[in-house]
């Protein structure tokens, strides 16, 4: 219990702190003292609460829910009063409507609550806050490093860092305040903190753009708030003395009453998780500096999306809510996919790989047998680490290079090895056998073909991979090009930055050697203890793949054996005159520069097209599930 | 049971049956261009030659690239006929892939590069396709792994007749044959000279090659499964489907990558997913 209450308080406590020094230098040892102890916090937690299951807490602090409303109803007002002075009207009248819910719920329905217990935690909730306590400091630790620069390189850009870091510790704890909470009144206060913190932090440049794709955030999450209070709503009226509102107490209660909220709850999650129609926040969030992105798709606000689904996962399976669910994450997953081949901007082919793969996700909890969730925990995690460290060595590349497009990467192997190679592991640990992600796809497909309606997913999942197989790897294929036009550059990247890059970088590799571990001690557990049954990954494949994994990591050392005399020579020119550094005699004399860029492939898959067929479809499928959902209450 | 004792003889005999079925292809093919054509064991006659040869390289990854690609090929076949996880083959069959890709992006040659896109082009249109076959045969055998798919007494072709075909169509693709062999082709008449071969010379272009005869006898294995309830049937399945892609490699000229990928994917979306969602529902939902 302590511990839960430590990691709640302690970053917003922290966060203040940071808000109040100014001082770079107070903030450095701030910053990282308080990232250690969060840290460490998480692995006691991890091991007191290893083999324990369910646990549920009462809080003995009966002002816990004042204090709740009072912040809740001054963010309301914070984001009232930006609305109007930006003139984002949308945004007011969401706010507005989701205000007067909230009063309603606080005032009038919640009067007669009595919730036994607030918090609680399984090994679900340990899952996610080791994703969040370990990735989610390690990215406040790179952002000193990275801010730092961020401010020499964009001097006009206000310097307001003492606001970043305080937002960021506010969502490490509004997250961990998310993960633990069984009321659902307050996973739906701390729900609010994460949307209005990813406001504040997409918005930190204070640009134009940054304002707008705040906002477009903001409005789009606080959709997603409207459904989650609808959800809340219904379940005071159900039973006005909130013994519902508990997450446990909901999923007990029986798949006829728990699915019309958690419809609503999906409904929500799918807003948070960015998930089409609603992807274009995400892509949006990008003007953010790259810590803020790295924390976005990895450790919090967008898996707080997939967790709330995925806690729901029991409810949804078998429903046709649940399917149309799972379709709109499907046709995310494809479509997602299918427009990040046509990008060449990195940050945005990330962001679309991150919408595919939460897609994935809501695809395996909204179909919700025991295999599927299974699949979308561990998505999870792998997600989470690979995702982080490869948005933090986009960062430290287009710091150094000054470019965040793929194209400039050329050659960035020879330029900034060790940068280069952590990047290629982290590609690799998105798309590779025998590396996280793969494993994921692979047993998604096994455990969709046992589900009903599987076979569309099944299809989605065979085009839908083999796609992220083309993107992934001609990214790769451009760093590891060696370039005659560049050279090494100087290594002038800050310990921070590349301690925490080694850390995640060692975890991607680490975590497909671990990971029977963790399915087996906490995976399994848990949905086991939520279906009554479990799926395993069959002995012959795990050692198979660690071996893979072996084979792959020695074979770089072949490099080293003494060779007899490979002559280096320019690559074939088509018999064209041409100089070693790749310049050529191309016609009428003139002396040319070779020049090599990706396919990108605009004709099949333009962002604008596929785009509007995915907005066209996630409304759809979302309208559909809203009118069951509707002839169901009626 | 999987049985690490035939992934091993694959190891060690499938580059000689490799070999061969590149000898035959050679002749046949030259057959039906009139020509005489080259000896039956020319393919290791040219192997042995380039392992004697110089290796040139632009930059000296390339030699981890090529080596890889043959390791990974060679884990792949070995894992298909120690009777593993198909699904698992089929990934280690795309890793080694990837590598053939990188080292074609590592040299950064113009050649090598637009190969390189192509052959991801090529691996994009085929792999849907593989699942899917891999997929059929877990809905009528149960089982992903080789070894129970191989002794199965089920016709698994009579269920799957469209995804059979659609395997076909990609192995195709697979086997670098006209009208698909755009990253690159064993004919002479190949339009980007040797695509991501360009940059390969003397032992890595050797280890390519043998990577290529291993590739041939998982790719045969893969026609074998289908036909796994007879071998007789089984083994003329194969001959009479490798002469069937000989005689599409001499007669089809070769198309854009545009087509490719879209006749790859809609036979593969057509013929494949139609049989197996009649087979789906045939079987009545196939409920755990």
């Amino acid at each position: 219990m302590i511990e839960l209450a430590f990691l709640i308080l302690f970053p917003a406590i922290v966060a203040f702190l940071l808000l109040a020094f100014k001082n770079g230098q107070v903030r450095n040892a701030v910053v990282k003292i308080a990232a250690g102890l969060i840290g460490l916090a998480t692995i006691i937690l991890l091991i007191t609460y290893f083999s324990s299951g369910l646990v549920l807490f009462t809080v003995p602090f009966d002002a816990a829910a004042e204090i709740m409303s009072v912040i809740s109803l001054l963010i309301a007002g914070f984001i009232l009063y930006l609305g109007i002075k930006q003139r984002k009207y949308l945004a007011v009248i969401l706010i507005i409507i989701q205000t007067l819910m909230f009063i309603g719920i606080e005032g009038w329905l919640a009067k007669d609550v009595q919730q036994v217990y607030n918090l609680f935690i399984d090994q679900f909730s340990l899952i996610m806050a080791a994703i969040v306590g370990i990735i989610g400091t390690l990215i406040c630790v790179y952002a000193l490093a990275y801010m730092e620069t961020y401010h020499t390189q964009h001097p006009e850009i206000q310097d307001r860092r003492n606001i970043f870091f305080f937002m960021v510790f506010v969502f490490l704890a509004a997250m961990f305040g998310l993960i633990f909470s069984n009321n659902l009144l307050w996973v739906y206060f701390f729900w609010e903190i994460t949307t209005l913190a990813s406001f504040i932090l997409i918005g930190y440049a204070k640009t134009s753009e940054s304002t707008n794709n705040a906002f477009l955030a903001l409005e789009m999450n606080l959709l997603g708030g409207i459904a989650f209070a609808g959800a809340i709503i219904y379940l005071l009226i159900a039973d006005p003395t909130g013994s519902l509102l508990g997450i446990e107490q909901l999923l007990s209660s029986g798949q006829a009453f728990a699915l019309v909220p958690a419809v609503l709850l999906s409904f929500a999650g799918i807003t948070k998780a960015a998930l089409m129609p609603f992807s274009s926040w995400l892509v949006g969030a990008m003007v953010a500096p790259t810590p803020v992105s790295a924390l976005l798709h990895s450790s919090t606000m967008v898996k707080a999306g997939v967790y709330i689904i995925v806690r729901f996962a029991p409810v949804l399976s078998g429903t046709t809510e649940g399917l149309i669910i799972g379709l709109v994450g499907g046709f995310t997953f494809l479509l997602g996919s299918a427009i990040a081949i046509s990008q060449s901007n990195a940050k945005k082919v990330l962001a679309y790989s991150t919408i595919a793969n939460l897609g994935l996700i809501v695809a395996c909890a909204g179909v919700g047998t025991y295999k599927l969730v299974w699949a979308a925990i561990l998505l999870i995690i792998f997600h989470a680490i690979a995702k982080s460290l490869l948005f933090l060595c986009v960062g430290t590349v287009e710091h150094q290079i000054g470019s965040r497009n793929i194209e400039d990467m050329s050659g960035l192997i020879v330029r900034m090895p060790k940068v280069a190679v952590m990047m290629l592991v982290g590609i690799a640990g998105m798309f590779l056998a025998p590396f996280g992600m793969l494993i994921s796809k692979w047993v998604a497909i096994e455990a969709f073909i046992e589900a009903q309606f599987g076979l569309i997913f099944v299809a989605i999942l065979a085009f839908g991979g083999s796609i992220t197989v083309f993107f992934w790897s001609k990214w790769m294929g451009k760093i590891i090009s060696v370039d005659p036009h560049v050279s090494r550059e100087e290594d002038s990247l800050k310990s921070e930055k590349k301690g925490v890059l080694y850390i995640l970088a060692g975890l991607t590799v680490l975590i497909c050697l671990i990971f029977p571990l963790i399915s087996s001690s906490l995976i399994e557990p848990f949905v086991l203890s939520v279906y009554g049954q479990t799926a395993r990954l069959s002995q012959d494949n795990i050692i198979i793949m660690a071996m893979m994994l072996f084979l792959l990591m020695i074979m770089p050392f072949s490099m080293l054996l003494p060779r007899n005399g490979a002559r280096k020579v320019p690559p074939y020119m088509g018999g064209r005159p041409a100089s070693s550094d790749m310049k050529f005699l191309g016609s009428m004399g003139v002396t040319r520069d070779v020049t090599l860029s990706n396919y990108y492939l605009n004709d099949l898959f333009g962002e604008n097209r596929l785009l509007m067929a995915g907005t066209a479809l996630g409304f759809g499928l979302i309208l559909l599930a809203m009118i069951v959902l509707v002839g169901m209450i009626l | 049971m999987m049985s690490p004792v035939y992934g091993l003889i694959y190891i060690l005999l499938a580059p000689i049956a490799g070999g061969l079925v590149a000898g035959i292809d050679r002749k046949i093919t030259a057959r039906m261009q009139g020509r005489v054509g080259p000896p039956l064991l020319q393919p290791f006659y040219d192997v042995g030659k380039l392992f004697e040869k110089e290796n040139l390289v632009v930059t000296r990854s390339q030699d981890l690239y090529a080596l890889c690609y043959l390791v990974f090929m060679l884990v792949a076949g070995a894992l298909f006929f120690a009777g593993g996880d198909l699904l698992l083959v089929i990934f280690a069959f795309t890793l080694s892939h990837i590598f053939l890709v990188l080292g074609a992006y590592a040299s950064s040659s113009p050649y090598s590069f637009i190969g390189a896109e192509r052959e991801l082009i090529q691996i994009i249109a085929y792999e849907p396709m593989i699942i899917l076959s891999a997929v059929g045969m877990y809905m009528v055998t149960a089982s992903f792994f080789v070894s129970d798919i191989v002794v199965s007494s089920i016709p698994i072709v009579l269920y799957l007749p469209g995804v059979f075909i659609g395997f076909l169509m990609v192995l195709t693709i697979k086997l670098r044959k006209s009208p698909f062999d755009l990253s690159t082709s064993h004919h002479a008449h190949q339009e980007i000279v040797k695509g991501v071969t360009t940059e390969f010379t003397g032992p890595n272009l050797g280890k390519i090659e043998i990577a290529h005869w291993y590739e041939y006898v998982f790719l045969l294995g893969f026609i074998f499964l289908f036909f796994a309830f007879s071998i007789p049937i089984a083994l003329l399945a194969i001959a009479v489907a490798y002469l069937l892609e000989i005689l599409i490699d001499n007669t089809f000229s070769r198309v854009k990558w545009q087509f490719t990928l879209k006749s790859a994917w809609i036979i593969a979306g057509m013929l494949g997913l139609i049989n197996l969602a009649v087979l789906y529902y045939l079987s009545g939902g196939l409920q755990p």
